[in-house]
C-alpha cells in the first residue's frame, strides 16, 4: 500500500477518510443485508480479502462459500436468483470475469437475472501477488456481453452509493473494486446514478475522463495544468455502461482534446468506449492512458502506477504534448 | 392442463406419451432440418416420468411458486423439452413446427426469455447443475418444498464445472435436488469412453457425496420408482444414472453417433412414425 495514495485523500480539504472500495463494499454490504433478507452473498473462498467476510458473520445463513470455485459459484448465484434472491458474488475481477466469463455469458447474462458480480482487486494496485492476480481485462470482457452494465467506482463513498443503487436495479451488473485505499474524490453530496456521469468541470483546452482511482490522479493533473494556465475539465465516468454519452459529448464539444485515463488496458476499457462513441457522433482527437496492451508485475501499487504510467504526472504529459 | 388432470401413474398411459413425444421430436426435426435427434430421443422415457408423473407444475402458471423445477443441463436435447411443454400443454403444439425458425421462440438451445416453461436458458454444457443447486438452496430457505430435477448428458460431464457442482450440492445437502444423468454412451465425436471416458460413473457420484440409483433409462416403472426413491433420501442429493440408448425408439437411429446431432430426413421420418405407431 503506497503512501501517497494513502496520504492524498486525507490532506484534500473536505474529503472522506481515504478507504479501499472493497472495504466500504463489506460495510455496503452488511447494511444491506440489514435492511433486505432477500440479499444472499456468495464468496469462492476469498471472503476476507473481498470483504464479504463481514456479511458473512452477520447473516451465516445468507452466505455460501463455494469453495475455489468460481464458475459454480456463478451458476449458484443464477439459481439462487431465480428463486427471487438477490445475489452477490464476489471474488477477485481476475476470476469471476476471466475464468467464469462463460458462465457470466450464458447463465447471467443470457437469461438476463437479477445477479451482482462485485470484484475486488482489479487492476495493478493488487500490488505484490503480480500479473496472474491483476485484472486488466475485467471491463472489456464484462462491457461486451448484452444486458451487463458495468460500474467502476472511484472512492469509498460512491462504492456505498453504487450498492445500494444496484440493489434496486434489475438485472446483472459488473462491480470493479480495487485491493489499495484510495482518496475520496467524489463530493459530500453527491448522488450515484447508473449510467450518470459526474463532471468536476468542463475544460475550454481538454477533458480528461477517468474511471475508478485514476479519477484522483485526473483532479491532480487538472490542478497541475491549471498553474500552466490550460483549462483542463475532469468527468468521472463510474458507468461504463451504458455510457453518459450526453456528458460525453459535452465535453468533446467544450474542447478538442480527451484524454482518457483508467487503470486496465487500453484496449476494451473505458478508452475504448469512449473512442466507439465519440468516433461516431462527434470527432476529436482522443489520447488514452492505461496500461498498454500488457501484463502487469508485482511491485508496490505506487511504483507500479508509475511504471506503468499512471499517474497525474503521465496526464499532464498526455495533455501538453497533444495540444 | 391442470396439475391433477395431467399426472398419471398409469405406466401404459406414460409409454403412449413418451411414444408421442418421440414423435413430436421427430416431425419437429425434420421441419426445422436441424437440431439434436439422438439425444432428444434417449432421455424421451425420463421427461415423460418428470412431466407426467412426477413433478408438481401447472402448465396453465408456469411461474407457480411451490412448482417442482426442470433445468435441461443438457441444452441441446431442446427439442425433447418443446415436446414435453406442448404435451402438457404449457405451448401449443402447433408452435412445434417452427423449432430454430428465425421468428420462433423455439431456439436451438432453450432460452427462457424466449419461451415459457423453460425455467432458465442452457446450451452451453455443464452449467445446469450449478443453477440447479442454486434453486435448491434458495427453496430450502424459503421452506419451499419444490424439488429440483435437472437432466444431464453423460459426455456432458467431462466438463469439470459438474464436478464443481457435485461437490457443492453434496456440501449443502441438497435433498431437494435430484440429477438425472441420461447415460447414453454416445458423443458427438464417438463412444464416451472412447473420446474421454467418464467411468466409473456411478462411484464418481458416489465419491462426490451423492446418493446414486443406477436404472435403465427405457424401462418406465424403474424410472419412476428411482424418481419416487430419490425423494425419499434425506441429507444428500440424489443422482439417477439412467442407462439409455441413443435415438431410443426408432432402429435406425439407435446406437449411432452421426444422429447426435442430425436431424432426419422426410424419408426417415415416414419409416420412424410407423415404428412409432
Amino acid at each position: 500500500m503506497g503512501e501517497r495514495i494513502q496520504d492524498k485523500g486525507q490532506k484534500s480539504p473536505g474529503a472522506g477518510k481515504a478507504v479501499a472500495t472493497r472495504d466500504a463494499y463489506g460495510e455496503a454490504l452488511l447494511s444491506l443485508g440489514k435492511k433486505r433478507d432477500d440479499v444472499v452473498v456468495l464468496d469462492a473462498d476469498l471472503s476476507g480479502s473481498t470483504k464479504t467476510i463481514k456479511f458473512a458473520k452477520a447473516f451465516p445463513g445468507r452466505f455460501f462459500n463455494l469453495g475455489i470455485a468460481e464458475q459454480d459459484m456463478i451458476g449458484t448465484a443464477g439459481g439462487l436468483a431465480l428463486t427471487g434472491k438477490l445475489p452477490f458474488a464476489s471474488t477477485f475481477a481476475i476470476f469471476e470475469t476471466g475464468r467464469a466469463w462463460e458462465q457470466v455469458r450464458q447463465t447471467i447474462c443470457y437469461s438476463n437475472l437479477n445477479v451482482k458480480l462485485v470484484s475486488t482487486h482489479a487492476g495493478i494496485t493488487v500490488g505484490e501477488d503480480g500479473a496472474s492476480h491483476q485484472a486488466l481485462e475485467d471491463i472489456a470482457l464484462m462491457r461486451v456481453l448484452p444486458n451487463m452494465t458495468v460500474i467502476v467506482p472511484a472512492d469509498g463513498r460512491e462504492t456505498e452509493q453504487v450498492i445500494n443503487t444496484i440493489a434496486e436495479f434489475p438485472g446483472p451488473v459488473y462491480v470493479r473494486l480495487g485491493r489499495a485505499k484510495v482518496p475520496v474524490v467524489v463530493p459530500e453530496d453527491y448522488l450515484f446514478r447508473i449510467g450518470m456521469a459526474h463532471t468536476f468541470h468542463v475544460g475550454r483546452d481538454a477533458n480528461i475522463i477517468a474511471t475508478g482511482i485514476m479519477v484522483s490522479h485526473a483532479l491532480d493533473a487538472r490542478k497541475m495544468l491549471e498553474s500552466d494556465g490550460l483549462d483542463v475539465g475532469v468527468i468521472n465516468v463510474s458507468t461504463i455502461k451504458p455510457l453518459d454519452e450526453a456528458a460525453l459529448l459535452g465535453a468533446a464539444e467544450a474542447s478538442g482534446l480527451i484524454v482518457t485515463a483508467e487503470e486496465h488496458s487500453i484496449i476494451g476499457g473505458l478508452g475504448s468506449a469512449v473512442c466507439e462513441f465519440l468516433s461516431e457522433k462527434r470527432p476529436v482527437t482522443i489520447k488514452r492512458i492505461g496500461v498498454k496492451d500488457t501484463f502487469g508485475r508485482s511491485g508496490k501499487p505506487d511504483d507500479l502506477m508509475k511504471l506503468y504510467g499512471l499517474t497525474a504526472e503521465e496526464i499532464v504529459k498526455t495533455v501538453k504534448t497533444s495540444l | 392442463m391442470s396439475e391433477a388432470t395431467m399426472l398419471t401413474k398409469d405406466m401404459n398411459l406414460l409409454s403412449q406419451h413418451a411414444k408421442d413425444m418421440r414423435r413430436e421430436i421427430l416431425k419437429m426435426l425434420t421441419e426445422s432440418g436441424s437440431g439434436h435427434t439422438g439425444g432428444s430421443l434417449s432421455a424421451a422415457d425420463i421427461l415423460t416420468a418428470l412431466f407426467f408423473y412426477k413433478m408438481r407444475h401447472r402448465p396453465d402458471d408456469p411461474s407457480w411458486r411451490e412448482r417442482d423445477r426442470f433445468v435441461l443441463s443438457k441444452g441441446h436435447a431442446a427439442p425433447l423439452l418443446y415436446a414435453a411443454l406442448a404435451l402438457s400443454g404449457y405451448i401449443d403444439r402447433g408452435l412445434l413446427k417452427t423449432l430454430r425458425s428465425i421468428d420462433s421462440p423455439l431456439q436451438g438451445h432453450p432460452s427462457s426469455k424466449m419461451l415459457k416453461g423453460v425455467e432458465v436458458s442452457t446450451g452451453s454444457l455443464g452449467q445446469g447443475l450449478s443453477i440447479s443447486n442454486g434453486i435448491a438452496l434458495g427453496l430450502r430457505m424459503d421452506g419451499i418444498p419444490s424439488r429440483v430435477y435437472c437432466l444431464l448428458g453423460d459426455g456432458e460431464l467431462q466438463e469439470g464445472q459438474v464436478w464443481e457442482a457435485a461437490m457443492s450440492a453434496a456440501h449443502y445437502g441438497l435433498d431437494n435436488l435430484c440429477a438425472i444423468v441420461d447415460n447414453n454412451g454416445l458423443q458427438i465425436d464417438g463412444f464416451c469412453c472412447d473420446v474421454m471416458s467418464i467411468e466409473p460413473v456411478t462411484e464418481k457420484w458416489k465419491g462426490f457425496g451423492w446418493n446414486v440409483i443406477d436404472i435403465d433409462g427405457h424401462n418406465m416403472g424403474a424410472i419412476t420408482s428411482a424418481l419416487d426413491d430419490a425423494e425419499k433420501a434425506k441429507g444428500r442429493p440424489t443422482v439417477i444414472v439412467a442407462r439409455t440408448v441413443k435415438g431410443k425408439g426408432v432402429s435406425f437411429f439407435e446406437g449411432r453417433a452421426e444422429y447426435h446431432g442430425l436431424a432426419p430426413t422426410r424419408e426417415e421420418l415416414e419409416r420412424a412414425l410407423k415404428e412409432l405407431r
